[in-house]
């Protein structure tokens, strides 16, 4: 975070490039969707841009490209159990207990 | 007694104690929108069918441009704090507070629209994932609102008192709103458009 109100006059250039940037990937995230692309597609392209858009506010509005240890040790741990929790229900997939032989998928 | 770390950072973190706070409690809201977005999936993945075009992209787009527009206001009135104007900074956390607001009552409009035509949490598995979703993150950006209108009335005199500490509470409440934004960009494309 920058304390310096020289340096944090700088940074209102960068807020107002980044918003500029997020308004255009909203225009694309729509463009795309409006080309009908194969659904596997359509999802890889959405969540690209919405990673693209995610990142640069976390990084430019949310100051953690220059953030302190402590909390990208925070933020590593949480990302770790996010991922977890977001494919942990896949494995009840793989769970066949209880389902006949040759019945399983 | 005084509140320790409100405005020099502590040593072992190198953070103030409201900074450090902020960022455990969104590490916590992550896994609560987590939670709900790993239910969407596996209710998605489990569908034989999923609706498309259920959702006015119209209305989505304007409210992603809404918030977006918020979080520069925001990230703004801690800036023209830092820069010592604080007209400025009144003027921007009005127009984040406004922004807000404006997204809410669009929110308004859609759920009308939709609970007018039969499609309430009950009418299927999509808009019971679509109002659970949006209602929560709807929630968040009344706490939000709530919090931008302590800070524009009574919270605002401590400027007078201790310029630095309100600083760093208007920089709180940024990182939250910014966060409220960030699952909003997702929730835009995951509901409205795949």
């Amino acid at each position: 975070m920058h304390s310096d109100p020289a340096e944090v006059q700088k940074s209102v250039r960068t807020y107002m490039m980044v918003f500029g940037a997020l308004l255009v990937c909203t225009v694309l995230t729509v463009a795309a969707n409006e080309m009908h692309l194969m659904v596997p597609l359509a999802i890889t392209i959405a969540l690209v841009i919405a990673g693209v858009k995610g990142s640069m506010v976390a990084s430019v509005f949310m100051h953690l490209s220059h953030e302190k240890k402590a909390i990208y040790a925070a933020l590593l741990l949480t990302v770790v159990f996010f991922l977890v929790l977001l494919f942990i229900p896949m494995l009840s997939m793989a769970d066949h207990i209880g389902v006949p032989i040759g019945m399983a998928r | 007694m005084q509140i320790p770390y409100t405005v020099e950072a502590r040593p072992d973190t190198g953070l103030t104690n409201g900074k450090l706070g902020i960022w455990l409690f969104l590490a916590s809201e992550v896994m609560l929108f987590g939670a709900l977005f790993s239910a969407y999936i596996l209710l998605r993945v489990g569908a034989p069918e999923w609706p498309h075009g259920e959702l006015s992209i119209k209305l989505g787009a304007i409210n992603t441009v809404i918030l977006i527009s918020s979080s520069v206001t925001m990230v703004m009135a801690w800036a023209s704090l830092k820069m010592n104007n604080w007209g400025r900074h009144r003027l921007y956390l009005l127009l984040t507070f406004l922004l807000s607001a404006t997204f809410l009552v669009n929110k308004y409009f859609e759920y009308r629209e939709h609970l007018e035509a039969g499609q309430g949490p009950w009418h299927s598995t999509f808009f019971a994932i679509y109002f659970t979703l949006t209602g929560l993150h709807g929630l968040h950006i009344l706490g939000g609102m709530v919090v931008m209108l302590y800070f524009l009335g009574p919270g605002a005199k401590m400027w007078k008192t201790s310029p630095e500490q309100f600083t760093n509470r208007i920089e709180t409440t940024g990182l939250y709103w910014h966060f409220v934004d960030l699952v909003w960009i997702f929730l835009f494309p995951v509901l409205y458009l795949l």
